[in-house]
């Protein structure tokens, strides 16, 4: 990915040279006596596409509102191109763009009218507001469904209409609360392109997500968050490895047979063996590929078959799971569940 | 799960056009970030035609109950009465509507829409000032119909055109400035009809407790004294005076007193609630 090296957007000179393009340090934002965020810092660089992974509650969408000037931090403070965000508000607005996680666009108008709107209040002149609200509505698939309401778009075209209401000027730094939640495949990768496109213009995204897949393909790199706090940071390939071992999973033909396989594999593997709710799976963290294929052979050997065989890094699951001792899917505060044998 | 790449063609992966990226252009004025609010109000009015016809619907209703149902009993006959009502339908029906306003900003909310143009750099009241100048749009065409049926019934102003012409600039000039007790309970709710109950609730017996429907000589004496308190009171007197021909300066004075009131308290009100809310 050839990011930022070939950027040349013309911006303001006074701010953003060498300023990251988010800093923050200990930002805390309380909801009574909800602790949304409790010390969060986080540093992005200008270019870069930054994912905050989470699960449901962990306080993604109150990090990006903090950031995107919409609350004020309790605690902490945050910076945007060297903009602080409670003291200069203004210059920040002038540099992002924000597609929230529920659909920031009013669905009582047309998409046309939606971006036109926008347009309007960014300063362009009547007849160049309509001229860009049509390449955006061209470049983004809803050239047919312009002068519909938005309350009849499909969740994907209204997701695309929301990030080109972001886009009408393309912004310095763009931020994007859950953007593909609820989306099908297609238009999930449709998402994808987008951001890809943009970041390689040169535009910094910063984006949450629920899908460590998602965060995966996307992202430069990671904050994993969880109950307000960052649990770990770094690339993709960092945080896999952070959690130190390859990983081996199984699937049995026969269920009955797990209790054998897992007495059988702990002694080949000198590891114990985790197993989840699928009562034919096992999995154990292995970190000699050799040691996970004997383990396979032997248990070819005892008559035990297995239907499914993978070795390789941990997912993000995984990882998610060694950081935080609980699921990523969980989202309550349940600590039990998980049988970690 | 890992990348389909099958169908993504819709989409340009390369957005070529999208991203140009141009000159960013100069920020709008206030007042021209206001009229653009006050652009997707009437826009609005397009596709989500209930609010117009609450605006075309009610007056006529209110005039024909109020003078046919009503009239006989209140003032002994109807065409006496409507002479009478008239002004005060007039004042009733948009100082009613106004309560969209407070519904209208917390839809806004609620729905996210509010998130992105707190995102974007324009002056900040813009929305709101935006909104209440498209409701303006509402208003007069609502004062428009309330008068033309009152014509076609045989109401007759004794006053000229001016007086009528000053007095629905009352009206709207009134109606403006309640308006931010709306847009502040607005932002106080939690949802659009906790927005709609409250303000109902505040409403109606500021309108009844009026001289809106009865003349308040006929009410006993305590209530008497409370509707003189009520600047309901004071815009139905003034308008029935402008359109009977005369210049009631001093209800006009008091109406401005109380307008500016109403904005100088609770438009900052709003604002802090806009900045701070969540
Ligand atoms: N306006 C609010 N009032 C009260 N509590 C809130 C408010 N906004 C967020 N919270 C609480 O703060 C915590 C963090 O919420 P936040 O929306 O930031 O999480 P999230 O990571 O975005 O979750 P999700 O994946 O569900 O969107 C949650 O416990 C939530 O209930
Ligand atoms: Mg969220």
């Amino acid at each position: 990915m050839t990011r930022r090296s070939t950027v040349t957007t013309e911006r303001d000179p006074d701010t953003d040279t060498g300023s990251p393009a988010i800093e923050a340090r200990g930002l805390v934002r309380r909801f009574g006596d909800t602790v949304a965020v409790n010390g969060v810092d986080l540093e992005v660089a200008p270019g870069e596409i930054y994912g905050i992974l989470g699960p449901n509650g962990a306080g993604k969408t109150t990090t990006i509102r903090m950031l995107a000037t919409l609350l004020r931090p309790d605690a902490g403070e945050g910076r945007v191109f060297g903009h602080d965000i409670v003291q200069n508000a203004d210059a920040v607005r002038g540099r992002v763009s924000l597609t929230g996680q529920f659909a920031s666009v009013d669905e009582d108008l047309s998409g046309r009218d939606n971006l036109v709107l926008i347009a309007r209040l960014l300063g362009y002149a009547r007849g160049d507001a309509r001229r860009r609200a049509d390449v955006l509505l061209g470049d983004f698939g809803l050239a047919d469904a312009a002068s519909r309401q938005v309350k009849g778009y499909s969740g994907g075209m209204r997701r695309r209409l929301d990030i080109a209401a972001s886009m009408v000027v393309t912004p310095d730094l763009l931020f994007l609360d859950e953007p593909t939640t609820g989306l099908d495949p297609r238009s999930r990768n449709q998402v994808w392109d987008i951001v890809r496109a943009l970041a390689d213009a040169g535009t910094t995204v910063l984006l949450t997500t629920q899908y460590l897949d998602e965060a995966d393909q996307l992202a430069d790199r990671i904050a994993v968050i969880d109950r307000g706090r960052v649990i770990a940071e770094g690339t993709p390939g960092q945080l896999k490895s952070s959690v130190g071992a390859g990983a081996l999973h199984l699937r049995l033909r026969d269920p009955g047979q797990r209790e054998d396989a897992e007495r059988l594999l702990a002694g080949v593997l000198g590891v114990p063996m985790q197993t989840g709710s699928d009562p034919a799976a096992l999995s154990a963290r292995v970190s000699d590929p050799d040691l996970a294929a004997r383990a396979f052979a032997e248990l070819a050997g005892a008559g035990i078959p297995v239907s499914d065989f993978a070795y390789g890094q941990p997912s993000l699951d995984e990882v998610f799971l060694a950081l935080t001792g609980h699921p990523a899917e969980e989202t309550t505060d349940t600590d039990d569940e998980e049988q970690v044998a | 799960m890992t990348t389909p790449s099958m169908a993504s063609q819709a989409v340009e992966t390369s957005l070529p056009s999208a991203l140009a990226p141009g000159d960013r252009p100069t920020r709008p004025s206030a007042l021209s970030a206001s009229l653009t609010f006050a652009w997707r109000a009437l826009r609005k009015m397009r596709y989500v035609p209930e609010q117009l016809f609450d605006a075309v619907f009610q007056p006529i209703v209110f005039t024909l109950l109020f003078t046919y149902l009503f009239g006989g009993a209140l003032a002994g006959s109807t065409g006496e009465y409507l002479q009478f009502v008239l002004p005060g339908i007039l004042v009733y029906t948009v100082v009613f509507m106004t309560m969209y306003t407070g519904v209208n900003l917390n839809t806004d909310i609620s729905r996210g829409v509010a998130d992105r143009f707190r995102s974007l750099p324009v002056w900040r009241p813009a929305v709101i000032v935006g909104a209440l100048i498209g409701d303006t749009v509402r208003y007069t065409l609502a004062s428009t119909i309330v008068l033309a049926l009152g014509l076609v019934l045989g109401y007759r102003p004794e006053g000229d055109v001016v007086g009528v012409l000053i007095s629905l600039a009352l009206v709207l000039a009134f109606s403006f400035s309640l308006s931010w007790i709306w847009t502040t309970l607005g932002l106080l709710m939690q949802t659009p009809n906790a927005v709609l109950w409250t303000s109902t609730l505040l409403m109606l017996p500021l309108a009844f407790a009026s001289n809106i429907f009865v003349d308040p000589a006929t009410m006993p004496s305590w209530l008497e004294t409370a509707v003189g308190y009520n600047p309901i009171t004071h815009l139905v007197s003034a308008v029935r005076d402008l359109m009977a021909g005369d210049m009631p300066g001093q209800s006009i004075a008091w109406l401005l007193g109380a307008s500016a009131a109403l904005v100088a308290v609770f438009a900052p009100l709003t604002m802090y609630l806009y900045e701070h809310r969540r």
